[in-house]
């Protein structure tokens, strides 16, 4: 069963003109500054004066820097987009103990990966992201949001050399992360996404999915938001399986495909509130603020606006910056504008929406 | 009495400092893989890391040494992929791995190439007495890995890359084994329209070279109409997966249909950074050859059941030890 999703209201904000409202966020990832890319070269080059403490200041300062665009674009919902986080598997793997890293492997041509193994039981040891939530929460002045690699994608995206399976892996993984989120909550986070990309390479082990997030949210307050993005894939192999997933928004790439998989989400009844990707990630052309007013009208066949969370696809980080912003700015207009007509009475939400090409 | 041979089905992970030194001279992107007219620059780091991982293979004793396929940027696509009449489109998944290759989209005739021979004569040249193996994929694979935009149908095309790769094996230098991976017989079998021409695509291959031809297949137990057509393929081996494989099925098409005089038997993890011991290794071998009940075998392949570049370069070295140590504990076992 959906959780009950009518938290989405705390993110409401104050000064929203619209009755409508139509929660926007990002993903989670967002092009790295230049000077950061540099000053993490320079923090490991041994020759270099710059030090550990410079590039934590660094970061802190690329995730003000991205915060304050992300406000600026007019997000309701912010992140900081994982300035401090090298690759989604990576990051987690160093802060748990029962991890190893042995050296990269290949994902095509010269593209790496350093894909860690497990040797021994995974425990949970620091909190993982309570630093990066509290600094970035008090750099904006918007909720924030905060993203986390789920289990079943750590545990599909490393060698298991400890327990009999990999879904035994992912549920030990599931069990953390529910730590980790008690640890956010406690801190005040409010809005959690759990990232589940290796669910779109082997959808029939949605299942499995569903048991991690049985765990993942056992005790979590109804208040606090949890979404879990899954990255483009069949989506008819998951639905509506995902109906019975304990999460109150599901996020989804498919302006990517030309909304042609909207229709599988519309029955049965799509059960949490949908959180669509409305941009694509994979072009640096710029939507039209028009053409996205479009794409959220695809969203509208699958839910009532109550239940519409807009965002771009998936993470942004490959994305030119500037490609970036534009398309969270146009994004964000064309919400309000989708929210304002909507007030107006000017859309029709029983009249059948055209496919966009 | 069979004997135990140790070999690996080859595309081994770069070393380390290749992988950096590679990256920089060739970048990131689709239009900077391997073309097969690469610069002096890149073809010295290549040469380098060969030599690096047969020197590897020398000194873990393994009883064949392969050429490493360093180069294969595509996987097992790559004899396509540096073909002058094939062009290469999107980036595509591998299997049902989170790895990627170019997809080689055959626009003209697939006429002779050269590029792996060359690969293994520069590979002959750092060998003394150590028997050298050539690796390709089968003419199934590599026809179900390509796109088809010039001869027409699914037959014609998978005719046509049995005769190109046999055009290729006629050009090798001197070997002892030629591995013909065909990972997509398990993967996504051959239709009927095609499934009786596969053996002939792989005979055609397997004739062109007097070397010993295993054909060895992964991921799963092989189907067993798949199974039973390819024992009508002229080679003198089939290679199964006991790692990730339904072993139950593998020997139930074994036992149910006969398997050739000799047989390759993938019992070391070539997706998993856990080193299995060489007892371990060689109980499995003991284990598997006990549950073949009908037969004895002259040769028994002892490999890893899939390719190495899944795996960092230490655990994939740790593995050439095992597989090595395990057909080395004594040099016969009663089957």
């Amino acid at each position: 069963m959906s959780r009950n999703a009518t938290n989405r209201e705390q993110f409401r904000p104050a000064t929203h003109e619209n009755e409508h409202f139509l929660l926007t966020t990002v993903v989670g990832s967002y092009p790295k500054p230049k000077w950061l890319n540099r000053a993490t070269d320079l923090a490991s080059d041994p020759d270099s004066k710059f030090t550990d403490e410079h590039l934590h200041e660094a970061h802190d300062d690329a995730c003000r820097a991205i915060v304050d665009e992300h406000e600026r674009a007019g997000l309701d919902t912010v992140v900081d987009g994982e300035m401090r986080r090298n690759e989604m598997v990576e990051y987690f793997a160093h802060r748990i103990p029962g991890y190893e890293f042995n050296g990269p492997v290949k994902v095509w041509g010269h593209n790496y990966f350093d894909k860690p193994s497990v040797v021994g039981e995974v425990e949970y040891d620091e909190p993982w992201l309570v630093d990066e939530f509290e600094f970035t929460r008090n750099a904006a002045s918007r909720p924030v949001k905060v993203p986390i690699t789920g289990p079943y994608t750590l545990a599909s995206w490393s060698f298991n050399e400890q327990y009999d399976s990999e879904e035994a892996l992912a549920y030990a993984l599931a069990d953390l992360v529910n730590e980790e989120i008690e640890q956010l909550v406690e801190a005040g986070a409010t809005y959690i996404q759990i990232d589940e990309p290796a669910l779109a390479t082997t959808p029939d082990d949605h299942a499995i999915v569903g048991e991690c997030l049985e765990r993942i949210v056992a005790g979590v307050p109804d208040e606090v938001r949890i979404g879990l993005h899954v990255c483009y894939g069949d989506y008819s192999r998951i639905y509506p399986e995902l109906n019975d997933y304990p999460i109150d928004e599901f996020d989804v790439e498919l302006c990517n495909g030309g909304y042609e998989q909207i229709d599988v989400f519309t029955d049965p009844e799509f059960e949490p509130d949908l959180a669509l990707g409305v941009v694509d990630v994979h072009t640096a052309e710029v939507e039209s603020v028009e053409e996205i007013k479009a794409n959220i009208k695809q969203g509208l066949k699958v839910v009532p606006p109550e239940k519409l969370t807009v965002s771009p696809d998936c993470g942004v980080k490959l994305l030119p910056r500037e490609v970036a912003y534009e398309k969270m700015k146009n994004m964000v207009t064309a919400a309000r504008e989708i929210e304002a007509e909507l007030d107006a009475g000017e859309i029709d939400l029983t009249a059948p929406v055209p496919k966009a090409d | 009495m069979t004997e135990l041979v140790s070999t690996t089905p080859g595309l081994y992970p770069l070393p380390d400092w290749a992988k950096q030194d590679l990256s920089d001279l060739k970048g990131h992107q689709k239009h900077d893989l391997i073309s097969g007219d690469e610069g002096t620059d890149i073809v010295n780091a290549y040469d380098r890391g060969r030599e690096e991982v047969v020197s590897e293979q020398v000194d873990a004793g393994l009883d064949r040494i392969v050429e490493g396929q360093l180069r294969w940027d595509d996987m097992l696509a790559h004899p396509l992929t540096v073909h002058e009449n094939v062009e290469t489109g999107g980036i595509v998944r591998y299997y049902d791995n989170n790895n990627f290759y170019r997809d080689p989209q055959v626009r003209g005739d697939l006429t002779f190439s050269g590029d792996v021979a060359a690969e293994l004569e520069t590979t002959a040249n750092h060998l003394g007495d150590e028997s050298l193996q050539a690796v390709l994929p089968g003419p199934y694979s590599l026809s179900d890995l390509a796109t088809d935009e010039h001869y027409g149908d699914d037959a014609a095309f998978l005719d046509a890359i049995g005769e190109f790769l046999a055009g290729e094996v006629e050009a090798f230098p001197e070997h002892e084994t030629l591995f013909l991976l065909e990972p997509s017989l398990v993967f996504s079998p051959p239709e009927e329209d095609i499934d009786a021409r596969v053996p002939e695509a792989i005979s055609a291959v397997a004739d062109a070279t007097d070397a010993n031809v295993v054909v060895h297949t992964y991921w799963g137990a092989l189907e067993e109409k798949v199974y039973a057509h390819l024992m009508d393929a002229d080679v003198d081996a089939l290679g199964f997966d006991f790692v990730a494989g339904d072993r139950d099925q593998t020997l139930y098409n074994i036992n149910e249909y006969g398997t050739k005089n000799d047989i390759a038997l993938g019992l070391v993890d070539g997706q998993n950074t856990l080193v299995e011991d060489p007892e371990t290794v060689r109980e499995r071998v003991e284990w598997t050859l006990d549950r073949v009940q009908s037969q004895t075998f002259d040769t028994a392949y002892v490999t890893t059941n899939t390719e190495l570049f899944y795996l960092p370069e230490n655990r994939a070295m740790e593995k050439l030890a095992a597989v090595a140590a395990a057909a080395e504990t004594e040099t016969e076992v009663k089957a």
